[in-house]
């Protein structure tokens, strides 16, 4: 942070915006807008939940905006990230990077948590033309669902058509969830990203584990677990 | 108590399962398979509720959804109380406790009944109008006995124990009703592979199959049926839903299904499992498979217990393998009730006779029932039941051809049990609810759907067609026409031919002529819930009511929680008659949703408690719940609204609030406030559009205040926009603003300026943002940053600067809400509470005192800073706020806002504008609302000269402090306004400048 | 409850998703000072209640935020089509007057 200046510049990559490395370093402790429930992910496993669900916190979320029928925009998030500007209603993704499409001219671009600055730097000196990356890393963030009753956790929840045949893999749908609004990717069969701001998080997190109570519900990352396999008794019953 | 009335064989009950309940307070036993309603027609219970105006005694006359007398108050305890229970649709279970609702106090003697006539008198059609309506204040009394008596039920007076859904469902075709052309429906659009959904309101899919007595290729129907079920389950692509009636027919094929999960399993659902489910469907394509209820006969005490409908009599029997009686006496205007007759024998008991109302009717039904040794009498009529609590007895006379007469002399057959069939009225309740007006058939002798632009087919019954071959073969060809319509290659599945009797034409009757006139008959009760009569209808229409709606809002004809199912097409063709159309002149009333009464449990689903609306946190939420914060909603935001410390009142804890930040430093978390991003090279030209004032020379670095107005001219938000680089502004804006700001920005940029290079994205939840305010600010903040030159003239008012806070990056702009010296210090939020805490730390030794909502109003109103929502409301535009400071009307291009003020009515002299209020009495806090007039003693309507918009106790100025707006107020510094309140008492108020504290601005500039 | 079609999305959506804006088409004056009293508060406030064809301005509030135009009918509530900004309707009142 030493070199930041006592005056608000311009970034050198984009005149006239200011560009900021928003992150301290790692002796700050960071709260994700989930963090008051983490306590919550014990990775106990009821033997029967058929939902999963649990939070990837503080992961690097740009949005970038500009026009997809233009080269230089397009080019240059190809050069930045290495992946291609989806379609409408699609997704990209490439190691720990995903872009997604959100509007005719806006995508969410999401990556590893201490990757914003850099990021957006890069992005910065590739792109060309009317654009803008926004960081909004703070304010957001990802709930993972999974589970073979995943699809109506979401039928409860959001109005629109989560049937395989509509919502396949990959694609990406901004819509209306329980009395707010979130971004569903569909990552696999039983396997959905949810991007859900950070105001809301609370309420979507409750709202979903309600609605996946009657399937038995596990907090916590273990996608195994969900698929029932029996050596996961006796996991739960050391922990 | 005995199933006097119970078959010892056949239905389709489990015998091996009996089942006991209770019903007003007695014990019974049924078996599992029955209804409630079969499971008392059982035992024999011929009284289950007592008659709304006449508190006659009623008895249950159908099976299904058209039933309007067995309406029961289910509940064994208090949570689980429901209302409106139709007995024929709830199943039994072991340990269900029903209360008739009707009928108060008492089934058999009760107070109602000694009332009988005299109510019966003062409730003539029309009586809502004619008794009620005046004087207005007795309708309080009124009501409170009428709707006891009325079987209206109650509702739980403790929290529901149970949980409810909702599933959103898309489907390429929603079939409704299971009946066998819905079934076949379902064969050819399921084998399309197309998403189909087939809802059935019974616990058991198969409609009509299911009542016995077809065969379908020489087969009992309930073997194909089994082989139908079979494969239908089979299908991935295929959702059956039986106990699922499909109540609502909305716009563009959205369908709700109204789903009881465990109504059928006890009085509570297993935990975790919902009760009911609301199933929101939206549906390529419909079938609409909802088949026919029978129509009753209107006659003279039609009403009377052992009354029903031929088919409920068959159903009944062949279904729950109950009799409901002894000695039959069946009346028919058509071929297909002779059935009832049969069903009747075959169970062991006597049929008194067959009244057929058709002169000579001879074909296969008679010479069927001839065989049987069955008395048919044709051309002749049932005029009139005798009995009390039960029928004993059935005058029958000759009819004249037409209908229109009763002749001849009577003769009285003795009977217990009256089943009538009019025929048959197709369901089409469902078409009706997107406004299709149904239309009258006279083959049909009923209203079929009419013309609907809803992707919607109707099958069976529904549409007319009453014969079960004719129900399997359209079925199979609608079902794969909708299939193929929602992009699926389907063929008509093949379906079984039954063997029926040909039947002869029907007679279109519906009123049963009595010797004497209607009026002097006996009651013939059209709509036994809301006890009309034939002559009330009658008395409608020659009172002047010619529309068939104003005769039912008039008579409360199908107003009853049935919706006139059973009685609405009788009463619409006494009325066609008695003004003397047809029934397609006078046409129906519409039907509209829902189908069958839906419990608020179902209509909420899972939006309840906690999860009622979404409660909206900043990153700091935790820590003010940990320091004992009193919350306000603002918006779906909790924001701290005062931070009381043990022992403290609200006002103790504002004023100590107020005094700290003053005197040393207080901190605020300004996080809700909305916060959009806005890049590109046309940035600041579209700020000067949006915004009242200037911006083109606002330079890199700097803080401005804004105004945004409507076309109109009128404020509807505000707030500071900083210049963070030459082509990049962050803007904030109220916090309940925020969301409708951005789409109004979006709105101009998208429909008018599409040119203007920018771009706009909301950062509201991605800042945590804490303003720390007073005189101490500077040096808390000094303390915890080393590359932030706070220097007074370096970092000057209306700056802002990036560095670091407590470790974080952060931007730091110096603006001020209070007057004080202020800085709004923001972070990505997942440092927020970090940031937050440290302040503390520091901040202990200045006394840094967390203020909420209501001292940050106090503070604001102190310095005469306006609230836009609250000191403005739509109708207020810069100039009555004394802001021209904030309007600049020479800039290029015409601003919003700026043609707005300038019309007629905006440069008025005598418009409310808003001024600053002193109670001349410092000690008295005017209510915010209050209106103010020139003179306390003229009479009422007082004229109103304004009203209070902001008003406290200010603890810095020793008194109470209000803003509010009064006509011409700009003008009248110094006068006296009065405020008469509603306890009677005038506040007089000293009318002055918005700013009562350091109006020079000193303290911000320090 | 509305299924609409987003001409951006390219597929229906859910009327929960959508705000309806009012009358589409309404072009804000280009030199609102020139108006007069009587020209600007026709833009302002009045506008048409027609029964059958109406043009109106929604928004795909919880989707991706685009502003378009919807030809409804105001009787029987039928989209009749959905347009971007910038696009002319295929339906206008002249033709459905030639239609009827
Ligand atoms: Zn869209």
């Amino acid at each position: 942070m030493s070199d930041v200046t006592n005056t608000a510049v311009d970034s050198t990559a984009t005149p006239g915006v200011a560009l900021m490395d928003q992150q301290p370093d790692d002796s700050v402790p960071a709260r994700s807008p989930l963090h008051h429930v983490a306590q919550a992910q014990t990775g106990e496993v009821s033997a029967n939940a058929r939902v999963s669900i649990w939070e990837e916190p503080l992961k690097t979320h740009l949005i970038l905006r500009g026009d997809a029928a233009a080269a230089g925009f397009r080019e240059g998030v190809q050069a930045a990230t290495g992946l291609d500007l989806p379609e409408p209603l699609q997704s990209q993704s490439k190691g720990d990077w995903s872009l997604s499409w959100i509007t005719p001219d806006e995508w969410l671009l999401v990556g590893p948590g201490d990757q914003a600055f850099t990021m957006e730097s890069r992005l910065r000196e590739q792109l060309e033309g009317h654009y803008a990356v926004v960081n909004v890393g703070g304010g957001q963030s990802i709930v993972r669902l999974s589970g073979t009753e995943a699809r109506s956790v979401l039928m409860k929840s959001c109005p629109y058509d989560v049937h395989d045949r509509h919502f396949p893999v990959g694609k990406v749908v901004t819509t209306v969830l329980g009395k707010t609004q979130a971004t569903l990717r569909r990552l696999g069969d039983n396997d959905w990203e949810i991007v859900v701001r950070r105001s809301f998080a609370d309420y979507i997190w409750r709202w979903l584990l309600d609605a996946a109570s009657e399937h038995g519900v596990h907090t916590g990352p273990l996608l195994s677990a969900v698929k029932g396999q029996a050596s996961h008794k006796t996991d739960t019953s050391t922990v | 108590m005995t199933q006097s009335n119970r078959l010892p064989r056949g239905g389709r009950i489990d015998r091996s399962r009996p089942l006991t309940f209770k019903f007003n307070g007695q014990t019974y036993q049924g078996f599992a398979g029955d209804s409630l309603a079969s499971a008392l027609l059982a035992n024999g219970v011929d009284v289950i509720g007592r008659s709304f105006k006449y508190s006659r005694p009623r008895g249950i006359i159908a099976a299904g959804a058209e039933e309007p007398n067995a309406v029961f108050q289910l509940g064994a305890t208090e949570a689980t109380q429901t209302p409106n229970v139709r007995a024929t649709q709830q199943e039994l279970f072991d340990g269900l406790v029903s209360q008739p609702t009707s009928g108060w106090p008492n089934l058999n003697f009760d107070f109602m009944g000694l009332m009988g006539t005299i109510l019966g008198r003062m409730l003539p059609p029309g009586f809502y109008y004619k008794t009620f309506m005046f004087p207005q204040a007795a309708w309080d009394t009124y009501e409170k006995y009428i709707r006891k008596a009325a079987g209206l039920g109650r509702s739980p007076r403790e929290p529901d124990v149970d949980i409810y859904d909702h599933l959103n469902q898309h489907t390429d075709v929603l079939i409704v009703g299971a009946g066998p052309a819905g079934l076949a429906a379902a064969l050819s659009a399921a084998r399309s592979g197309a998403r189909v959904i087939l809802a059935d309101e019974q616990a058991e899919m198969g409609g009509s199959l299911l009542d016995g007595g077809y065969t379908l290729d020489g087969q009992p129907a309930a073997e194909w049926l089994k082989a139908t079920l079979d494969e239908l389950a089979r299908y991935d692509n295929v959702l059956l839903l039986p106990r699922s009636t499909v109540n609502g027919y909305h716009d563009h094929n959205f369908l709700t299904i109204h789903e009881r999960r465990t109504d059928h399993i006890g009085d509570r659902a297993p935990a975790n499992h919902s009760r009911q489910r609301l199933h929101r469907v939206r549906a390529k394509w419909v079938v609409l498979a909802t088949g026919a209820h029978e129509r009753p006969l209107v006659y003279g005490n039609n009403d009377l217990p052992g009354c029903m409908l031929a088919s409920a009599v068959s159903t009944y029997i062949n279904r729950y393998a109950v009799v409901p009686g002894n000695r039959l006496v069946l009346m028919t205007t058509n071929d297909n009730a002779y059935r009832t007759a049969f069903d009747w024998q075959d169970a062991g008991r006597e049929v008194v006779a067959i009244v057929d109302t058709r002169q000579g009717a001879a074909g296969a039904w008679q010479e069927e029932a001839r065989r049987r040794g069955i008395k048919v009498l044709t051309g002749h009529a049932v005029i009139e039941a005798r009995g009390r609590k039960r029928v004993q007895g059935a005058v029958v006379s000759g009819l004249s051809p037409d209908g229109s007469q009763a002749l001849g002399s009577d003769q009285v057959l003795v009977c217990d049990t009256l089943a009538t069939s009019g025929g048959w009225s197709p369901a089409v309740h469902l078409s009706c609810h997107t406004g299709s007006r149904p239309i009258w058939d006279d083959e049909v002798i009923g209203f079929v759907p009419g013309k609907t632009v809803q992707k919607q087919l109707a099958a069976g019954a529904v549409a007319g067609r009453f014969g079960l071959n004719e129900c399997l073969e359209e079925g199979a060809s609608l079902g794969a026409l909708a299939a193929t319509n929602a992009g699926f290659t389907a063929e008509p599945a093949a379906v079984p031919t039954a063997e029926c009797r040909p039947e002869t034409r029907p007679m279109a009757l519906f009123c049963v002529p009595h010797h004497k006139r209607n009026s002097r008959a006996p009651k013939q009760f059209v709509d036994f819930q809301t006890d009309v009569t034939a002559a009330a209808i009658e008395l409608a229409t020659r009172e002047g009511f010619e529309s068939i709606e104003h005769v039912k809002r008039y008579t409360a004809m199908g107003f009853g929680t049935d919706q006139g199912k059973l009685g609405n097409i009788n009463g619409m063709a006494i009325a066609a008659k008695s003004l003397n159309q047809t029934i397609s002149e006078t046409g129906t009333t519409i039907f509209r949703p829902n189908y069958t009464p839906v419990t608020f449990g179902a209509i909420a689903g899972r939006h309840c408690n906690d999860l009622f609306d979404p409660m909206r946190y900043t990153a700091m939420h935790e820590w003010h719940v940990k320091h004992g914060a009193k919350f306000e909603d603002v918006g779906q935001w909790k924001r701290p609204w005062y931070y009381p410390k043990p022992g403290e009142t609200m006002q103790q804890a504002l004023n100590r609030e107020c005094l700290a930040t003053r005197d040393s430093v207080g901190i605020l978390d300004a996080s809700t406030l909305g916060k959009i991003d806005i890049q590109g090279k046309d940035a600041r030209e579209f700020l000067g559009r949006v915004y009242t004032n200037a911006w083109a020379k606002l330079p890199v670095g700097k803080c401005r205040y804004g105004l945004m107005c409507r076309e109109d001219g009128m404020v509807f938000d505000d707030g500071v926009t900083s210049c963070l680089g030459e082509n990049h502004f962050l803007m904030t804006t109220t916090t309940g603003g925020a969301a409708g700001v951005l789409e109004w920005l979006e709105l101009y940029h998208q429909t008018e300026w599409p040119e203007l290079e920018v771009y706009m994205n909301t950062v509201t939840d991605h800042w945590a943002t804490m303003t720390i305010a007073g005189p101490n600010a500077r040096k808390l903040l000094s303390e915890l940053t080393d590359d932030i030159d706070l220097d007074r003239d370096t970092f000057k008012f209306m700056d802002w600067r990036q560095g670091t806070v407590a470790g974080v990056p952060a931007r730091v702009f110096r603006i001020s809400f209070t007057g004080e010296l202020s800085y709004e210090i923001n972070v990505q939020a997942h440092y927020g509470l970090h940031v937050w805490e440290k302040l503390f730390e520091h901040g202990a030794k200045y006394d840094l005192t967390p203020y909420g909502t209501e001292t940050m109003h106090i503070l604001r109103a102190e310095k005469g800073f306006i609230i836009a929502g609250q000191d403005t409301d739509g109708s207020v535009h810069p100039y009555d706020l004394g802001m021209s400071w904030a309007v600049k009307e020479d800039k290029p291009f015409s601003f919003i806002g700026k043609r707005g003020m300038k019309r007629e009515d905006c440069v008025r002299t005598d418009r409310k504008q808003l001024v600053g209020l002193k109670t001349l009495d410092p000690g008295i806090v005017l209510p915010e609302g209050a209106q103010a007039v020139d003179d306390p003693n003229q009479p009422k309507p007082m004229k109103m000269l304004g009203h209070i918009t902001s008003s406290y106790y200010s603890a810095n100025l020793e008194r109470s402090i209000a803003m509010g707006l009064i006509r011409n107020g700009h003008n009248r510094e110094g006068d006296i306004v009065y405020y008469p309140l509603e306890n009677g008492r005038v506040v007089e108020a000293e009318i002055c400048g918005t700013i009562f504290l350091d109006p020079k601005g000193e303290r911000q500039n320090v | 409850m509305f299924y609409i079609y987003c001409p951006y999305c390219g597929e229906h959506r859910e009327e929960e998703e959508f705000h309806a804006k009012g009358q589409a088409h309404l072009a804000r004056p280009k030199d609102p000072d020139a108006c007069s009293d009587e020209e600007w508060g026709n833009f302002l406030y009045f506008r048409p209640n027609p029964r059958g064809l109406y043009h109106e301005l929604w928004v795909h509030a919880i989707g991706c935020r685009k502003f378009f135009n919807i030809a409804r009918d105001t009787q029987t509530y039928e989209i009749l089509e959905t347009y971007r900004i910038g696009e002319s309707p295929k339906l206008s009142q002249s033709t459905d007057q030639q239609q009827s």
